[in-house]
C-alpha cells in the first residue's frame, strides 16, 4: 500500500486505528515528491525539516489517545500565496524572491492549530495572475497527464502536486478560476466557498472583492475536511462574516443518493458558448442525464448577463490589483533595483520604476496598466463604476436562477489542458479559460469542480481529465460538497484514472 | 480694471486633525508618535503583503462626536476608499480615506467678526489615516512608520470666508470645540492641527468664483493670517494688471511671508480613488450615534453666552472661565456647592483674579505660560477641591478675614492642596481682628505715637485720616477689618476732638 495514495479520510482512518504514524505517511511523500516531483515541478521549494517537525508532534497528539482533528499529521502543500511566519513567501515574483515573511496567514495559523504537516510551497501564477502557472517567475509547472501540458493555474502548481500525489491535499486561492480550472485539468477536485467564509488575511492580495481561499483534494470529502479546519470569521479580516459553521465532513459523509432525488438541476445555456470543446460539453450533457437517472429535477436556468463577465472581471480585478501591487514598491520589503555597482543613486521616481519593471513579469504588468486606466480621472465612470453594476446584475441573475434551481451545472474549463506556450501570446484566449468560473467569483459565490471524466489527448494519445463545475447559493457548501459526493460515487474516476506522467 | 476695494475674496479651508484614539484607525498598534522610529507598527500599518485594516470604532466616535458638535450631519452609511499614490512614507500605496459617500456631511459654525454673527457651511467632516514621516539626513533617508495609519478627519468648509482675519476665526472656534471634545488635542506646531486654505478673489457682486490658489503647510494662526493677505494682495494685483491667475498649489514660507507655487511634478497626482475593497461600508445606527450626543459637553461657545446672560459675568471673565474645560467645570463645581450664598459674580472673581492669577504667578513667575504650565496649573487647580475654595471665599465674605489675607491663604493653599482653609487661617493666626477693644487699643497706640500728625489732623488736614488708618492696619498686620478700623477711629477722633477742647 503506498501511503501517498491515500485520501485524507483514509489516514485518518489509518492513524485513528494506529496503523500507520504521520511520519510514515511524511516519509511516504517525501519519497514521492523525490522521484516524481523533478518531472512535474509542483513545488518552489520544500521543508522536510519542518514537515517531519510537524509529523512528531502529530503523532504525539495521536497517540495522546485524545480526540484529534481530521487534518492533524495530513501532509498538505500550500500554494505560495499564504505568509507563514519565517518562511520564504515569493506569489511566484521576483519582486518578493527572498521575502521571509514575518507573521502567519490566518489559514495557515488554523492549519497548525489542526496539526497538519507542511510539506513546502506550491508553484503559481505570479500574483495569482494567469490560467497556466506559466507566469511563475520561477519555473513552470506540468500537467501530470501530459508533461508537455499546463496544470491550469493560477493554483498550478497545488491542483499538480494533488494530482501526481505529492501532497494529501494543497490550500489555493481562487479570484476568477484559479482553483478550480486546474482541478479540472488536472482531475481532482477545486472548491471555492462563499466568499468571506474564509479569512483573506495574510493571503497576498491579487483582487480584494474577489480572492477567496479554496480547497484542492482527492475528493469531496477531502475537501469537507479542509474547509472545516479553516473557515470560519475572522476579526483580522472585516469581510469574513460570524456565519455558522456546518459540519462539513459529517454532512458530506452522511449523504446519500435520495439528496438527488428532487434536486433542482440548473443547466444554463450561457454555459455552453461557442469556444466549448464538444467532447466536454457532451461530458456534460452525460452528467446531466447522470442527474436525471438519479431521479433529479432539470430545470431551465438562464444567465443572461453573464456574458460580460469576462470584461467586467477584467476591469475590476486589474482596477483592484494596480492599487494591491503598490506596496511593492522597493522600499520597505523585497526587490530593489541596484545598478551595476550594487548601489542605486538615481531619484526616488527611478527608483520606483526600475524596481518594479525588473521586479514584476509581464504579465502582472500587463495588468498594473490596465488597471491604472482603468481607475485613472475620467475612465472611472465609464469602466470601474460600469462593471461595479454590470457585477450588480450577474448577482441577480444567479439569485434568479437560484429561485429556480438548488444547483447549476455546467463546464468548468472550456478546453482540456493546453499546451504549455500555447496560448502565452495570446492573453486574450488565456482569458477565456477562465469564461465560466469567473462569474460566480463576481457573484460570490460558492462553487466547485470534481472530475467526470476524461477526453482522448488530441496530441499524443492518451487521455486528458474534464471537470464539471456545480455552483449553489451563498453559503451552501454542505449542499455542493454532498452533490458532489454523491457523483464521484457514481464515476469512480479516481479508481479509474491516475496520471502517468507521459512527455515528459 | 479698478482698485483694490473693489476685489473681495472667497476662502474656504480644509483642516486635518488628529483624533485621540488609543490606537492606530485600522490597527492596533498604538497611537503615539516621536517614540523610537519604527517602533509602534505591525503588519497592517507597514503595509505588508496580506495585511488588512481593521475598522477602529473608537476613531469612528470620535469623528462623529466631531461633526455632532459641528452640526454635521451624519451619514448612517458610509464608504472607505482608497487615493493611491507613490510616497515612502505611505506604506501601501495608498492611503485608506474617505471619498464618495463620507461619514458626515452639510454642516455649519458659526463665526462672529466685527460683532456680526456669521455660519460658515461645511462641506464634509471624513475619516482617513495619516501617513509616516521621512527623515533626511545628509544623503540619506530614513522613514518612521509610527505615525502611518493613526486616525485623522479632514474638516472641509465651504468657501464662506470673506477675509483672513475670519478664517483665523473659524478655525480658533473649530479647534477650540474639538479640543474641548477631548477629539483632538490642536497641537498646531506638532501637525495634529493643519490647514490648508482655498483662496480667490472676484470683483465685488460678482457671483461666479475666480480661480482659486490652494495654500499648504500653515502650521500656526498667525501663519494662516499672514499667508491668506498675501494670497489675496498677490491675486487682486495680478488682476489688476491684467493677468489670470493660475489654479495650482502653493506653499506658504514662514519666512518671507509669501507664498510660492510647488513644482508641476509635486501636484500631478490623479489619486484613482476607488472604494476600499478589504472594508464593508461602515453602517452606523440610532444608539451608537445616540450614545456619542450623550457624551458631548456644552461647548464653550454656550458656556460663555450663559455666563454672560444668566450669571451676568462680563465677555472678559466669561472668556477667563471656559478657555480651559476643566476651569469651567471647575467654576460650576463651584456655583452648585455655593448654593447661592455667595453672588455668582463674586465667585467668577475669586476664580479670574485671584485662583488663576495666583496660579500663574506661582507655576510660571514671570515667564509668558505655555501649554505645559497651564496643564500643570490645571491640575493643581483640581487639587485644591472646590469646596475648601469657596470656604475661603466665605471666610472672606464672611469678613472674618479680608481679602488680602485671603489672597495669602489661597496661595499657601496652592502650594500644599491638602491643607483647608480654615486650617491655614488658624495656624497663622490670620483671623481677622474686629473686636471692639482690640482696635481700639491700636487706634490709641497709633494716635499717641503719631502727636504731629494728630495736630495737623485738627487744625483741619482730614487728609491725614488715610494716614492713621494705614498705620492702624500696618500694626494689626492686616488683621483688622478695614471697615470696622475706618468707623471706629472716625470714632475714637470725634471723641478726642470733643474732650480736648
Ligand atoms: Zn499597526
Amino acid at each position: 500500500m503506498n501511503l501517498f495514495n491515500l485520501t485524507i479520510h483514509e489516514l485518518n482512518g489509518l492513524f485513528k486505528k494506529g496503523e500507520a504514524t504521520s511520519r510514515d505517511v511524511t516519509e511516504s511523500f517525501r519519497k514521492r515528491i523525490e522521484e516524481i516531483d523533478p518531472k512535474v515541478n509542483s513545488f518552489l521549494y520544500t521543508d522536510f525539516d519542518e514537515a517531519f517537525k510537524n509529523a512528531e508532534e502529530a503523532d504525539r497528539i495521536i497517540k495522546s489517545g485524545k480526540n484529534f482533528p481530521e487534518l492533524c499529521g495530513i501532509p498538505l502543500s500550500i500554494k505560495d500565496i499564504f505568509l507563514m511566519k519565517g518562511k520564504k513567501t515569493t506569489c511566484a515574483s521576483k519582486i518578493l524572491e527572498n521575502f521571509v515573511s514575518p507573521y502567519e496567514s490566518t489559514v495557515t495559523k488554523r492549519l497548525r492549530e489542526n496539526g497538519y504537516v507542511f510539506l513546502g510551497k506550491v508553484n503559481l501564477d505570479e500574483f495569482a495572475m494567469g490560467s497556466s502557472t506559466e507566469n511563475s517567475a520561477y519555473h513552470i509547472t506540468k500537467n501530470p497527464y501530459d508533461l508537455k501540458r499546463v496544470p491550469g493555474g493560477s493554483s498550478g502548481g497545488s491542483a499538480a502536486s494533488v494530482s501526481a500525489a505529492l501532497s494529501a491535499g494543497s490550500f489555493g486561492t481562487d479570484t476568477g478560476g484559479s482553483v478550480r480550472q486546474p482541478a479540472a485539468l488536472c482531475g481532482v477536485v477545486g472548491l471555492k466557498p462563499t466568499y468571506g467564509l474564509i479569512s483573506r488575511y495574510g493571503i497576498i492580495a491579487f483582487s480584494s472583492s474577489l480572492d477567496q481561499a479554496g480547497v484542492l483534494a482527492k475528493d469531496s470529502l477531502d475537501a469537507a475536511i479542509m474547509l472545516k479546519a479553516v473557515a470560519g470569521f475572522d476579526e483580522k479580516d472585516q469581510t469574513t462574516r460570524k456565519f455558522d459553521i456546518k459540519d462539513y465532513p459529517a454532512i458530506v459523509s452522511g449523504a446519500s443518493k435520495s439528496l438527488i432525488k428532487g434536486l433542482k438541476v440548473g443547466i444554463p445555456s450561457e454555459f455552453f458558448t461557442e469556444g466549448l470543446d464538444p467532447k466536454i460539453a457532451s461530458k456534460i450533457l452525460e452528467m446531466r442525464d447522470l442527474f436525471r437517472d438519479l431521479g433529479a429535477e432539470i430545470v431551465d436556468v438562464s444567465l443572461p448577463d453573464t456574458k460580460y463577465s469576462i470584461a467586467t472581471y477584467y476591469v475590476i480585478a486589474t482596477s483592484e490589483a494596480s492599487s494591491n501591487l503598490e506596496r511593492y514598491d522597493g522600499i520597505r520589503f523585497g526587490y530593489r533595483f541596484k545598478d551595476e555597482n550594487g548601489g542605486f543613486f538615481g531619484t526616488l521616481d527611478d527608483l520606483y520604476r526600475k524596481s518594479r519593471e525588473y521586479g514584476f513579469g509581464k504579465e502582472v504588468k500587463r495588468r498594473i496598466i490596465l488597471g491604472t486606466f482603468a481607475l485613472s480621472a475620467g475612465y472611472y465612470d465609464a469602466y470601474y463604476k460600469k462593471a461595479s453594476l454590470v457585477r450588480k446584475l450577474i448577482i441577480k441573475n444567479y439569485r434568479d436562477a437560484f429561485k429556480k434551481a438548488d444547483i447549476i451545472i455546467g463546464p468548468t474549463s472550456p478546453t482540456p489542458a493546453f499546451l504549455i506556450g500555447e496560448k502565452m501570446d495570446d492573453p486574450l484566449s488565456m482569458y477565456l479559460s477562465d469564461i465560466y468560473t469567473i462569474s460566480i467569483n463576481l457573484a460570490y459565490l460558492p462553487a466547485l469542480s470534481i472530475p467526470v471524466g476524461v477526453v482522448d489527448n488530441p496530441s499524443w494519445g492518451g487521455f486528458l481529465p474534464v471537470g464539471m463545475q456545480i455552483v449553489s447559493p451563498w453559503l451552501t457548501e454542505d449542499r455542493l460538497l454532498s452533490v458532489a459526493r454523491i457523483i464521484e460515487g457514481e464515476i469512480g474516476f479516481r479508481d479509474k484514472y491516475k496520471p502517468e506522467f507521459k512527455n515528459g | 480694471m479698478g482698485d483694490f476695494n473693489n476685489y473681495e475674496a472667497v476662502i474656504g479651508l480644509e483642516v486635518h486633525t488628529q483624533l485621540l484614539t488609543k490606537t492606530k484607525m485600522f490597527c492596533s498598534c498604538p497611537n503615539i508618535f516621536g517614540k523610537e522610529p519604527n517602533s509602534a507598527v505591525c503588519p497592517v500599518c507597514l503595509g505588508l503583503p496580506g495585511a488588512l485594516p481593521v475598522i477602529n470604532l473608537e476613531g469612528v466616535r470620535l469623528a462623529v462626536k466631531a461633526a455632532l458638535a459641528l452640526n454635521i450631519g451624519i451619514n448612517k452609511k458610509s464608504l472607505f476608499a482608497r487615493k493611491n499614490y507613490f510616497y515612502p512614507d505611505l506604506p501601501k500605496g495608498y492611503q485608506i480615506s474617505q471619498y464618495l459617500d463620507p461619514v458626515s456631511s452639510d454642516g455649519y459654525l458659526s463665526v462672529k467678526t466685527d460683532g456680526t454673527e456669521k455660519k460658515i457651511r461645511i462641506n464634509r467632516l471624513h475619516i482617513e489615516e495619516d501617513a509616516g514621516k521621512l527623515i533626511h539626513a545628509g544623503s540619506r533617508s530614513y522613514v518612521d512608520l509610527n505615525r502611518a495609519g493613526t486616525p485623522l478627519v479632514e474638516i472641509v468648509s465651504e468657501p464662506d470666508l470673506s477675509s483672513a482675519a475670519e478664517a483665523v476665526e473659524y478655525l480658533k472656534n473649530l479647534r477650540e470645540i474639538l479640543v474641548y471634545l477631548e477629539v483632538s488635542d490642536g497641537n498646531m506646531e506638532e501637525g495634529s492641527f493643519r490647514c490648508d486654505a482655498n483662496v480667490s478673489v472676484r470683483r465685488k457682486g460678482e457671483d461666479k468664483l475666480g480661480t482659486r490658489a490652494e495654500i499648504k503647510n500653515v502650521n500656526s494662526f498667525k501663519f494662516v493670517q499672514k499667508a491668506i493677505e498675501y494670497e489675496i494682495e498677490r491675486q487682486i494685483e495680478i488682476t489688476l494688471a491684467g493677468g489670470k491667475v493660475v489654479q495650482e498649489t502653493r506653499l506658504f514660507d514662514s519666512k518671507t511671508n509669501t507664498t510660492r507655487p510647488m513644482r508641476g511634478k509635486e501636484e500631478a497626482h490623479d489619486y484613482r480613488y476607488f472604494e476600499e475593497p478589504d472594508l464593508p461600508p461602515l453602517i452606523l445606527d440610532d444608539e451608537f450615534i445616540g450614545e456619542v450626543k450623550k457624551s458631548i459637553t456644552e461647548l464653550p461657545r454656550a458656556k460663555r453666552e450663559k455666563y454672560v446672560s444668566k450669571y451676568k459675568l462680563t465677555e472678559y471673565d466669561a472668556e477667563a472661565l471656559t478657555k480651559d474645560k476643566e476651569i469651567a467645570r471647575y467654576f460650576e463645581d463651584l456655583i452648585d456647592k455655593n448654593n447661592g450664598r455667595v453672588e455668582i459674580k463674586k465667585l467668577a472673581n475669586w476664580v479670574v483674579n485671584d485662583l488663576l492669577f495666583g496660579l500663574k504667578s506661582i507655576t510660571s513667575i514671570g515667564k509668558p505660560a505655555n501649554k505645559e504650565v497651564i496643564e500643570k496649573a490645571i491640575s493643581e487647580l483640581t487639587h485644591v477641591g472646590a469646596d475648601n475654595f469657596l470656604e475661603l471665599i466665605l471666610e472672606v465674605e464672611s469678613g472674618n478675614i479680608n481679602k488680602n489675607t485671603g489672597n495669602t491663604v489661597l496661595l499657601e493653599m496652592l502650594k500644599d492642596p491638602n491643607k483647608r482653609a480654615a486650617e491655614i487661617i488658624k495656624e497663622e493666626n490670620l483671623a481677622q481682628v474686629s473686636d471692639d477693644k482690640g482696635i481700639e487699643e491700636v487706634i490709641s497706640r497709633v494716635l499717641s505715637e503719631n502727636p504731629k500728625e494728630l495736630e495737623a489732623y485738627f487744625a483741619g488736614k482730614d487728609k491725614l485720616f488715610g494716614f492713621f488708618v494705614g498705620e492702624v492696619m500696618k500694626k494689626s498686620k492686616g488683621k483688622a477689618n478695614p471697615k470696622k478700623v475706618n468707623e471706629m477711629l472716625r470714632g475714637y477722633l470725634e471723641s478726642l476732638k470733643k474732650g480736648g477742647n
